[in-house]
């Protein structure tokens, strides 16, 4: 986590420890600090203040925007598994992407339809770092599917793109804090005034009734401190980390044959890094990574802890020997050109070392 | 040594962990994920996966899950749904040994510059006075698994551990309990992973194959009634061949798959002088003449003369025995019934 947004809660654990909802002075002082970020947020991103919903991760964002735009949805095949799950358990359509992890924009024009609720189209993919035309995206939506809403899951996107050039595309923008420096457990949804989505949670009706239950607040207000941060180190951070990035890919590369950078750099953000390695299994290299104190990973999880096929790679047609090699190494505020050194000999040497004992 | 532990979340293996570690050695333990599908500890075996992670953080070692369900599914299921297809009885068990834990894994450990791998079988390895590894029945008479581990060779046997095949079970539970490992009362697992108790071998080969009915036949070709499902009869088999009750007893002696018949007859029609056996390993080179012979996981042994070389071995019963369900694996113990020989698969 940033410094800041450590310091930002820590009040809010002793002293200031009130909920908002009540009514006396210390609910009031909490209060203040819940409508404070809010405010900052809201600067942030380039939405009004009331249009701000603070969540408990970016998976509730997700899933309220979808589950709650109600009628049928329609996704890319490149989404996160918080968008792309409730669009399939509700019957919507998967609209897929070409070889860079962009949805088609010909096969999203096919599956639009008067009737379409919500399209839901990430700004930044979260496996392989591809940036989303999403002003494309918006001017077929909006002359396709008139009433349909436009969401995009923006969890990735903070550190790399400016939120506030995005806003005016969509209805609904998602985040979640711990993809920015803040803590795990709060996230945002960005609701456009005169949009209504049914929320997912309902009872005590926080957040204009968009999203009940307790405010957390000192999430919300260490959400607020890493947001700002990040907005304010954003262009240096980019050129800064496109540099140790291309640092990261280059020196992979020519150590070792067989290395495939998945997307080109110009279609990316500068924090990732992508490669899918040929000749080895993602899960025997992150072993030896993580034996070496680098910490990286290939594709998500399952329930078992286990890694999974990336959907991501499948959808843009990466063969799937090709995908079992896959390595995604991400950058961030903390990265230095040490790390980079030291991660472009361990990848590498780690790739030669699997190349000799190979898989019969 | 740095070993590899392979963790299925059952005591066995936990135990294993904390001999191993008692033994001064370094140890990462390893799940695999093999069935992604709904199983009797949920999906992708969920709950035996977290009993695995606790227990490993228990005795303060890495734990991690490796997938190997592509492999899981192309060497072990899709076989033995096919085999079911062709109306041979495989026991994927085995085929998951022999392919997933004793050759994916020991790679895998291999290419992670693990010395060993080590898993929580009742079996023993031992040395022969001339250098070669022996494999040979755990400690625990009952509890002894070197029938389902017979495929190993001498270069597996030279990288694999088995540190509970030294002890009973009972003394398995009491280390456990005594170490306060959360598996310590769990019950043995006894079934085939990807099949529910729910819905039984019928529903998992039923969503994966059309079934068709058969007719029942006695020995000399009378009909004697109908089957729904042809690829669900086994050898030996006694109930559940839709004949009517009282009569003699009466053992399916054949299935016909192609034909859709199944043969059924009495006991006596089942015994058998000869049998082939085929897809054979051998722990130290072929073996020919006088072994003991056991055809389940923990059936008796019967003496038997084993003669031929090459891809498929002739196995003369001392006595006739019953019918072995091709697909079965069969294995040759020593004439002390102590070292595993080798084995292979019951023939058509």
């Amino acid at each position: 986590m940033r410094p800041v947004a450590v310091e930002a809660m820590l009040p809010f654990f002793s002293g200031r420890f009130a909920n908002p909802s009540g009514s006396h002075r210390f609910a009031r002082d909490a209060r203040r600090a819940v409508d404070e970020a809010r405010d900052q947020v809201a600067d942030v991103l380039g939405v009004a203040p009331g249009e701000v919903v603070f969540t408990g991760c970016g998976t509730e964002a997700d899933n309220t925007a979808i589950l709650g735009a109600g009628g049928v949805a329609v996704c890319s095949a490149a989404e996160h598994h918080a968008v792309l799950h409730p669009v399939l358990e509700h019957g919507g359509t998967v609209v897929g992407v070409d070889a860079t992890g962009q949805v088609d924009l010909d096969r999203l024009s096919a599956a639009l339809t008067a009737e379409t609720a919500i399209v839901s189209v990430m700004a930044v993919n979260n496996e392989v770092g591809t940036i989303s035309d999403l002003a494309a995206v918006a001017k077929l939506v909006r002359r396709l599917a008139p009433r349909a809403l436009l969401h995009t899951d923006a969890v990735q996107a903070v550190s790399w793109l400016d939120v506030r050039t995005i806003a005016p595309l969509v209805d609904l923008m998602s985040f979640s804090a711990h993809k920015f420096g803040g803590p795990k457990g709060v996230g945002v949804l960005t609701i456009s005034d005169g949009v209504s989505v049914d929320p997912l949670i309902i009872g005590g009706g926080q957040e204009r009734e968009r999203r009940s239950g307790t405010h957390n607040v000192a999430g919300i207000v260490a959400l607020a401190a890493a947001l700002v941060e990040a907005d304010d180190q954003r262009a240096g951070e980019n050129e800064r980390l496109a540099a140790l990035r291309d640092r990261l890919v280059d020196g992979v590369s020519g150590a070792v044959d067989g290395v495939v950078e998945t997307v080109p750099r110009d279609r990316k953000v500068a924090g990732s890094a992508h490669l899918c390695v040929e000749g080895i299994e993602s899960e025997s290299l992150l072993y030896l990574l993580d034996e070496a104190e680098i910490c990286a990973s290939a594709a998500s999880a399952c329930a078992s802890g286990a890694m999974e096929p990336s959907h991501v790679l499948a959808a843009m047609g990466v063969d799937r020997a090709l995908a079992m090699g896959a390595l995604r190494l991400t950058l961030g505020h903390t990265t230095t050109i040490d790390d980079i050194d030291r991660a472009v000999d361990v990848v590498s040497t780690s790739i030669s070392r699997l190349r000799r004992v190979s898989v019969r | 040594m740095k070993v590899m532990l392979a963790m299925s979340g059952g005591v066995d293996s936990s135990v294993a962990g904390a001999l191993l570690l008692r033994d001064g050695h370094d140890v990462v333990g390893v799940t695999m994920k093999l069935w992604g599908g709904d199983s009797d500890s949920g999906c992708c075996s969920v709950s035996d996966v977290d009993d695995a992670r606790r227990v490993a953080q228990q005795l303060d070692i890495d734990h991690l899950v490796f997938n190997f369900g592509d492999d899981f599914n192309a060497r072990v299921v899709d076989p033995y749904v096919r085999d079911h297809a062709l109306g041979v009885t495989p026991n994927p068990c085995i085929e998951c040994n022999r392919h997933v834990k004793f050759d994916r894994l020991l790679v895998r450990a291999d290419q992670l510059g693990f010395d060993a791998v080590a898993t929580g079988h009742h079996a023993r390895i031992g040395h022969r006075a001339h250098g070669s590894l022996t494999l040979e029945r755990g400690f625990d008479a009952a509890k002894d698994q070197s029938y389902v581990v017979h495929m190993l060779d001498q270069h597996a046997l030279a990288r694999t551990l088995f540190p509970v095949g030294d002890i009973d079970k009972t003394e398995v539970r009491r280390l456990a309990a005594e170490m306060g490992l959360r598996t310590a009362s769990k019950p043995d697992s006894q079934d085939v992973c990807f099949i529910t108790s729910t819905g039984g071998r019928e529903t998992f080969l039923g969503d994966r194959i059309t079934f068709r009915p058969g007719r029942v036949v006695g020995t000399d070709g009378d009909h004697l009634g109908e089957v729904d499902a042809v690829e669900m009869v086994t050898i030996g088999q006694r109930r559940g061949i839709g004949l009517p009750g009282g009569g003699p007893k009466r053992y399916v002696v054949d299935v016909d798959v192609p034909n859709a018949t199944v043969v059924v007859g009495a006991d006596d029609d089942l015994l058998r002088a000869v049998m082939t056996v085929e897809r054979l390993t051998w722990i130290d080179g072929p073996v020919e003449g006088e072994v003991l012979v056991q055809c389940s996981a923990h059936g008796d042994t019967r003496p038997a003369l084993v003669a031929g070389e090459g891809h498929e071995v002739r196995v003369e019963w001392r006595d006739r025995q019953r019918r072995i369900a091709p697909g079965q694996s069969v294995v040759f113990y020593d004439l002390d019934d102590r070292c595993v020989l080798g084995g292979g698969v019951a023939t058509r």
